[in-house]
């Protein structure tokens, strides 16, 4: 399909749903709600402290798949772009906040805290650009949980963290925080490869009773809705998002459980090998992307 | 409707001949006993009409068909937020037969090669085939996502959509 045919579609999209928008009366969404993906270059957060670019230039390895790398915060209604705008309204930045709480905390047998090794967790800046990368045995490919797992155990002699529990979600999201702006860019040759390659199979397989991939809706139909939804590319700068349907911030791995499971499929595991390959590979579909976590998405 | 304590003997016989003589005491093929007719399917999964309305009412529930998730029908205005992934289905009757409607709704991908849409009354063949939306494994065959009779309802639906 052409651009002018997606785009004639969806102008007729828009006027049967604003047709029966004004129909039904009950529905309160303003026409607007639906959209293209708004023109907007940057995001501006806290009145541009931090100006975030929304499109970038595809990288060599993503240039066959997409013309163009896009944040999901294009394809989100006016008010949910808007809390992303001001760390106060920002939802997402209470759960940041209660992550660098803990990142002081001392716990487990060593009487360490986070801070005991890594001072200021300003330190970490960076971190969340490079995820998820291989360990320093180059054995396993970690994300960031993995990280902060390994430390946990091994050296403040405390307890794992669940990957998808609320602390686990409050210290990625702090540690995110601390690379907003910076550059997505994660390492994908060397030892990495093969993940990479096992994550971009994943990525075009057509999983479950739906028979669907990633790549169904969000490289062949990004900017189309599917019913109410306004499909995005699905790249994961922004995470950990404060997702608005959970009124919580929800990992890149609780996504993938998510949508896996949507194609009436049996999902993987937060943190098994395949959502760890899946998740480098959609990093580096985001290469370049500016880190925006905590985002806010519905 | 209340369903009466006993039935006269005639009458009871006489259903069951009616009912026997249109096929209708049979069990609708499975979906891997479909004959397919290079895409289509010539014969209703029922044996009997499709009813339009309920057709219409699986086509826009999102637990069911969800057909509008993807289509837009201008037949339908008010319903909303019909998604645009797939073709309108305006005037899809004037484009396909009956049959091949079937075969669509079915398991599109034997009409259109690599078809981003699922098969709705399709049970095997899947890759980490799930127990619905639970995210849990399940063995094949799966149940269809629609029931047959729901398939020809859906396609009674669809021959109205005429220009």
């Amino acid at each position: 399909m052409t651009m002018i045919e997606r785009a004639r579609k969806r102008r007729m999209h828009r006027n049967l749903v604003a047709g029966a928008v004004a129909a039904t009366l009950s529905w309160t969404v303003a026409p607007g709600a639906i959209a293209d993906p708004v023109d907007e270059p940057t995001i501006e957060v806290n009145g541009g402290e931090f100006s975030l670019p929304t499109r970038v230039e595809p990288a060599d390895h993503v240039k066959d798949a997409l013309p163009e790398v896009m944040s999901g915060w294009l394809f989100r209604d006016a008010d949910t772009r808007a809390m992303q705008l001001d760390d106060f309204e920002n939802q997402g930045m209470i759960f940041a906040d209660s992550g660098a709480e803990a990142w002081d905390t001392v716990e487990g047998t060593e009487g360490k805290s986070c801070a005991s090794c890594h001072n200021d967790i300003e330190s970490m800046k960076g971190v969340r650009a490079s995820m998820p990368k291989m360990n320093e045995a180059g054995d396993d490919l970690w994300s960031m949980e993995n990280f902060i797992n390994d430390c946990r155990v091994n050296r403040m002699g405390a307890e794992e963290w669940a990957w998808n529990s609320q602390p686990m979600k409050n210290m990625t999201a702090a540690i995110s925080v601390q690379s907003r702006g910076l550059p997505m860019d994660v390492a994908i040759d060397g030892p990495a490869q093969s993940w990479w390659e096992k994550g971009k199979e994943m990525y075009y397989t057509r999983f479950g009773q739906l028979e669907m991939s990633c790549a169904n809706c969000h490289e062949d139909n990004y900017g189309n809705m599917i019913r109410a939804d306004h499909l995005s590319q699905g790249q994961i700068n922004g995470f950990p998002v404060y997702r608005l349907k959970d009124s919580n911030v929800v990992s890149i791995h609780q996504r993938f459980v998510g949508c896996v499971r949507d194609t009436r499929a049996e999902t993987f595991k937060a943190g098994s090998e395949e959502f760890r390959a899946l998740e480098l590979y959609l990093a580096s579909r985001g290469e370049g992307l500016p880190i925006e976590g905590v985002s806010v998405r519905h | 409707m209340q369903r009466p304590a006993t039935m006269p003997l005639t009458l009871a016989a006489m259903i069951l001949a009616a009912t026997a003589g249109a096929g209708l005491a049979a069990d609708p093929p499975a979906p891997s006993d479909l004959t397919w007719n290079e895409g289509a399917i010539d014969q209703s999964l029922t044996g009997q009409p499709g009813d339009p309305a309920a057709g219409a009412e699986v086509m826009t529930t999102n637990a069911l068909g969800n057909c509008v998730a993807c289509h837009q029908i201008s037949a339908m205005p008010d319903v909303p937020f019909q998604g645009d992934i797939g073709p309108m289905l305006d005037g899809v009757a004037g484009r396909y037969t009956e049959a091949q409607l079937r075969g669509i709704v079915a398991d599109a991908k034997k009409t259109f090669e690599g078809s981003m849409m699922p098969g709705f009354y399709k049970g095997e063949g899947f890759i980490r085939p799930g127990d619905g939306y639970t995210g849990k494994a399940a063995e094949e065959p799966l149940p269809p996502i629609l029931t047959a009779q729901q398939v020809e309802d859906v396609v009674a639906y669809l021959v109205t959509l005429k220009e």
